[in-house]
């Protein structure tokens, strides 16, 4: 059934400060828009609940890449093909473009932002678990001031955020992985290539020195009620040797126990668990070979 | 309840102000408001890309853009490329290839490919392939799409060439 478009009302504020002015009188009243890719969906579904929307799309102040030496630092506005375009992205943080080329397709990767992927909550997601893996934080910012949130304390149950109602998601910041041995391993899997919502998705991001792996985060998506870090799975990893035999027995055990899948319209639990301990052991096999 | 408001934008490069309602489709005002109906509605969920426009140069669905969010903006649908000359081997060359069967999915196909060529000359089969990936053609004519495409390409990056020449 498709919403009663006269039910909806739009303000659009001048910038930054009117819209966190705005944000402050009117809290949970008022609903921040952007790219609209996922509200303008659930508005022609019949979905999306009559109300006051804050038209944020056009504040340039929020979109775009500012790289300085130790971090890179996405406005929460910045586009899936902002993420594309951008070369420190490409060379240190490539996951992110691999999530953001299998978002949707052209037109989606134009309007998506990355601020409007993390508060729209879904645990299928396609570029938290990269955030994750990079430790990324997000900075909110309010009437208030600002702070900042570890990425993987955000999201706190099936779209519940650590966010008030009168603060507004501006950044999102990650460190900068330049140093040698860094070696990268996204990867989505969906019904088909284009235009899917995925089953399961890993990121993991790993630095090795030969083949001891120092240091190793993992994001998953679409296992959970929310995307999820590993720090169990990352624990067994760390310190570990590739060449250690018992390691991908160790690892898979453990990351069973961190994914929680469930059944739905796109998979079940048992495919989602399967395949989720195979792109574990795909994420070592890329590490070896990278070693 | 809300308020119509009115919203002055750009389509095709005239002018257009529609008194309407801020979160309503730009789909719908363009087709039925601005009276252009070659941008078709397939999906309505940003997944089979029949209501592929460009908002300032950019590719985007119609269906998931509140009109309040073109204020200002240029809007480029399917009739404006009737009017461009630069595009035409691109309408021939879906014409030769047979890259058009139903047809409702060709005003986006078209709307995506200009966008592509705008952004690569000369596109490998590949990037074609990823670029319209967003185009559902139920007749499931991709292989005569991609064709059209590659042809059109190859004529406009060589008309642009010849005119280098020339200038």
């Amino acid at each position: 059934m498709r919403a009663h478009v006269p039910s909806y009302e739009v303000e659009t504020p001048s910038g930054l400060a009117d819209a966190l002015t705005r944000l402050s009188e009117h809290g949970a009243a008022l609903r921040p828009l952007a790219g609209g890719t996922d509200l303008m969906v659930l508005l022609e579904a019949g979905h999306l609940p009559p109300g006051r929307f804050l038209n944020i799309w056009g504040l340039r102040e929020l979109r775009g890449v500012t790289v300085s030496d130790d971090a890179v630092t996405l406005g929460a506005l910045t586009t899936y093909a902002d993420v594309l375009a951008h070369p420190v992205l490409a060379a240190e943080l490539p996951m992110l473009g691999l999530a953001a080329r299998e978002t949707g397709a052209a037109a989606i990767q134009n309007r998506g932002t990355v601020g409007g992927n993390i508060v729209n909550a879904s645990p299928a997601a396609d570029t938290p678990p990269a955030l994750l893996a990079y430790g990324a934080e997000v900075e909110l910012a309010s009437v208030r001031g600002t702070r900042r949130v570890p990425y993987a304390a955000f999201h706190r149950g099936y779209k519940q955020m650590d966010r008030a109602p009168d603060e507004l998601l501006t950044a999102v910041h990650l460190p900068r992985h330049a140093a040698p041995g860094w070696v990268h391993c996204y990867r989505k899997v969906g019904t088909r290539k284009a235009q899917s919502i995925s089953k399961v998705c890993f990121a993991g991001a790993a630095r090795l020195q030969g083949d001891l792996i120092a240091e190793v985060r993992i994001g998953l998506g679409s296992v959970a009620p929310v995307p999820l870090r590993c720090p169990a799975t990352e624990a067994v990893l760390t310190g570990r040797r590739l060449s250690d035999a018992t390691l991908a027995h160790a690892a898979r055990a453990a990351i069973l126990t961190e994914a929680t899948p469930i059944d739905d319209i796109r998979s079940t639990r048992e495919y989602r668990a399967e395949v989720t301990g195979n792109l574990l052991e795909q994420f070592l096999r890329v590490l070896a070979g990278g070693a | 309840m809300g308020e119509r408001t009115e919203v002055r934008f750009e389509v095709n490069g005239r002018e257009v102000a529609v008194k309407t309602w801020p979160m309503g489709r730009l789909l719908d005002v363009l087709r039925t408001e601005v009276g252009l109906t070659g941008t078709k509605e397939g999906c309505g969920e940003g997944e089979c890309g029949a209501c592929s426009v460009l908002v300032d140069g950019v590719l985007v669905n119609a269906c998931l853009v509140p009109v309040v969010q073109v204020a200002g903006c240029s809007v480029q649908t399917v009739e404006g490329l009737a009017e461009d000359a630069a595009v035409e081997p691109l309408r021939q060359a879906f014409v030769r290839a047979n890259g058009a069967q139903c047809g409702i999915c060709t005003p986006g196909m078209l709307m995506a490919t200009v966008a592509l060529l705008r952004e690569e000359a000369r596109p490998s089969d590949a990037r074609i392939r990823e670029a319209l990936g967003g185009n559902l053609c139920r007749c499931t004519g991709y292989v005569r799409i991609v064709q059209a495409v590659r042809e059109a390409a190859a004529e406009m990056a060589g008309a642009r060439a010849d005119a280098e020449v020339e200038g």
